[in-house]
């Protein structure tokens, strides 16, 4: 009887509800196209790939690590003043990322420039720590973090991607698309380096994922 | 006539349910509707079909758009030969322009259209007419030397996400072919402003005259020029400008047209004209800048006003629905044209941003319209009950 349950708890690390949790983020429950968080900053950062990639791991190391600290305190916090805990929690992982990039990555750093403090108030935190740090183990909480900073890396690599080609004209900073279309009459297209066109991109990442995948419709 | 008649009626077992080419019916039924008035009726309850169709008011609107192009063709002749010290016969310059516009044309036409058929062919929809307008318009609107490839994803652009998006035609909220211009004013700036673009061949300066600016009125004031051209050549449009835009006298026998034929709103026209001259009198009482003393006649003449007045605002789909709203959209749309004009002068032309900007606020002036009247009859109701 005993063996029984100590046999029902024992869960493999990466067991299939366990990567169910990494992958999830990826499509049906993706952070930026399904649940809209984090929207601002998917807006902010992405005219190029470079920034983009450094925000995403900004933002999957703060999940990740926010989600496991807080799941390890879950039970020790006051319901009253949860919402402070976290925010401290965050805070913190915030300012060290901030002093990372800093002492690291000086020039994307700067191309960043408020929006890796604003990870504190990113909607993507708050909602997985709400959701589900506060009530699920640590493993599988910080499991749930990389998967929904990988989701939303994902959508800022797509986006930015498209934004970088299709505005300068390059990849990661690297002139892609050659000289001799320049010559012919071919313009960088300045639309897509403003906010207006990622937030289409994004748009049209929805509508593509929603034609394919149509339960996520609304009735 | 009658052989086509026949022969559509001969193919068209083809295309309906379970024939050969069943998954082609909405193009095929897209042909027929357009060369015939679809004979289709309604079976149940009393329905009053008119016997114009939304095929039927695009080809008329189609007609007023008419004068404005050939005029635009001859004019864009016309200012090629002035910028090149030449002067050419009417048919010269007519033929020179035609040659310059057709390909504008052509491509809109064959972009659009192929986008509007996958996308119904794919959602199983019919083909829709809506675009019959806007592929006419989109080029009219445009500078006559706009790379084709330009035009052509900037109509991707206005298609995709200013129709299909929405749902396709008579769900867009905002008008088309004016998505496609704004798209290419701020993805290609340079090919949407200046004083080079709007005469063709200007900007590679082979054999222009010394001294020729090629800047449009418009674009003068913009820049806080005083411009001297005169009212009436701005009338009859012997002015540089878009393709379309620069006869306001061609202008006016469309909207003659539209007006004649109940298809465009006259309240519109009328209010979006009255709102432009309210904030040009407005405008001239300070009189702070030059631009600011143009009298309201030159500024109604000036760039796309007109245009914009007599075929974009009155779109019946992007336009408020409701009489009362219809005045209220066009008068706070033509203040708003004359403000950006001269407020801002990185828009020189702020009809475009101002119908798009007053697009959104359609549905919202149609909402209150129609909560005020609801109100008011619930009040005349209580009355009558006590």
């Amino acid at each position: 009887m005993s063996d029984n349950i100590s046999v029902k708890k024992r869960e493999s690390l990466f067991s299939a509800q366990n990567l169910k949790l990494l992958k999830g983020p990826f499509n049906d429950n993706n952070p930026i196209t399904v649940q809209v968080l984090g929207i601002c900053s998917a807006l902010a950062v992405t005219v190029q790939m470079k920034p983009a990639i450094v925000m995403a791991l900004s933002v999957m190391i703060v999940t990740a690590f926010s989600n496991l600290i807080i799941s390890i305190m879950r039970n020790g916090i006051p319901p009253s003043i949860r919402i402070i805990v976290q925010l401290v929690v965050i805070a913190a992982l915030v300012i060290i990322v901030d002093q990372l990039l800093k002492a690291f990555v000086y020039d994307v750093s700067k191309k960043l420039s408020v929006f890796v403090g604003l990870i504190i108030t990113n909607c993507i935190l708050m909602g997985r720590l709400e959701a589900f740090a506060m009530a699920n183990k640590p493993w599988q909480s910080f499991l749930d973090g990389i998967g929904n900073g990988l989701g939303y890396g994902l959508i800022l690599v797509v986006v930015s991607f498209f934004r970088e080609l299709l505005g300068y004209g390059k990849i990661l900073g690297m002139q892609v698309i050659p000289d001799s279309f320049y010559q012919a009459g071919y313009v960088n297209n300045g639309m897509m380096i403003l906010p207006p066109m990622a937030l289409i991109t994004v748009g049209t990442i929805i509508w593509i994922q929603r034609s394919k995948n149509r339960d996520l419709i609304e009735k | 006539m009658k052989a086509l008649r026949n022969y559509l009626d001969k193919i068209k077992p083809n295309f309906e349910k379970g024939g050969k080419y069943e998954k082609l019916q909405s193009t095929f039924d897209a042909i027929e509707t357009f060369l015939y008035v679809p004979k289709k009726v309604t079976f149940k309850g009393s329905h009053i079909r008119d016997s114009i169709d939304m095929k039927r008011t695009m080809s008329v609107v189609l007609i007023a758009l008419m004068p404005a192009l050939l005029f635009g063709m001859w004019n864009v002749g016309y200012q090629h030969s002035l910028s090149i010290g030449e002067t050419n016969g009417i048919f010269d310059n007519f033929l020179f322009g035609a040659i310059k516009v057709i390909p504008l044309i052509a491509v809109s036409y064959i972009v659009g259209l192929g986008i509007e058929f996958i996308f119904a062919q794919y959602r199983g929809h019919e083909v829709n007419e809506g675009f019959l307008v806007s592929g006419m318009l989109i080029p009219m609107i445009m500078p006559i030397d706009v790379p084709l490839w330009m035009l052509a994803v900037a109509t991707a652009f206005a298609v995709i996400f200013g129709k299909e998006v929405f749902g396709g035609t008579g769900m867009n909220v905002f008008n088309p072919a004016l998505i496609a211009r704004a798209f290419i004013f701020f993805a290609y700036p340079a090919q949407m402003s200046g004083d080079k673009i709007w005469i063709a061949g200007l900007t590679e300066g082979k054999g222009v005259v010394d001294g020729f600016s090629g800047a449009t009125p418009l674009g003068n004031w913009g820049q806080n020029i005083a411009d001297h051209t005169s009212f009436m050549d701005m009338f009859l449009g012997f002015i540089p400008g878009s393709i379309g835009e620069t006869s306001k006298l061609a202008i006016l026998i469309g909207a003659g047209i539209l007006i004649f034929t109940g298809i465009g709103s006259w309240r519109i026209m009328l209010s979006t004209i009255l709102g432009g001259v309210f904030m040009t009198l407005i405008f001239n009482m300070f009189a702070a800048n030059e631009y600011m003393k143009v009298d309201p006649l030159t500024q109604l003449v000036m760039g796309g006003f007109l245009f914009g007045a007599v075929f974009m605002a009155t779109d019946p789909v992007s336009a408020s629905q409701t009489n009362k709203g219809k005045y209220i959209y066009g008068f706070i749309l033509g203040i708003f044209a004359i403000m950006i004009r001269v407020f801002n002068p990185a828009y020189p032309e702020g009809m475009m941003l101002a119908i798009l900007l007053m697009n959104t606020f359609a549905p919202l002036i149609d909402y209150y319209i129609v909560e005020a009247n609801i109100n008011r009859r619930l009040k005349r109701a209580k009355k009558a009950v006590n």
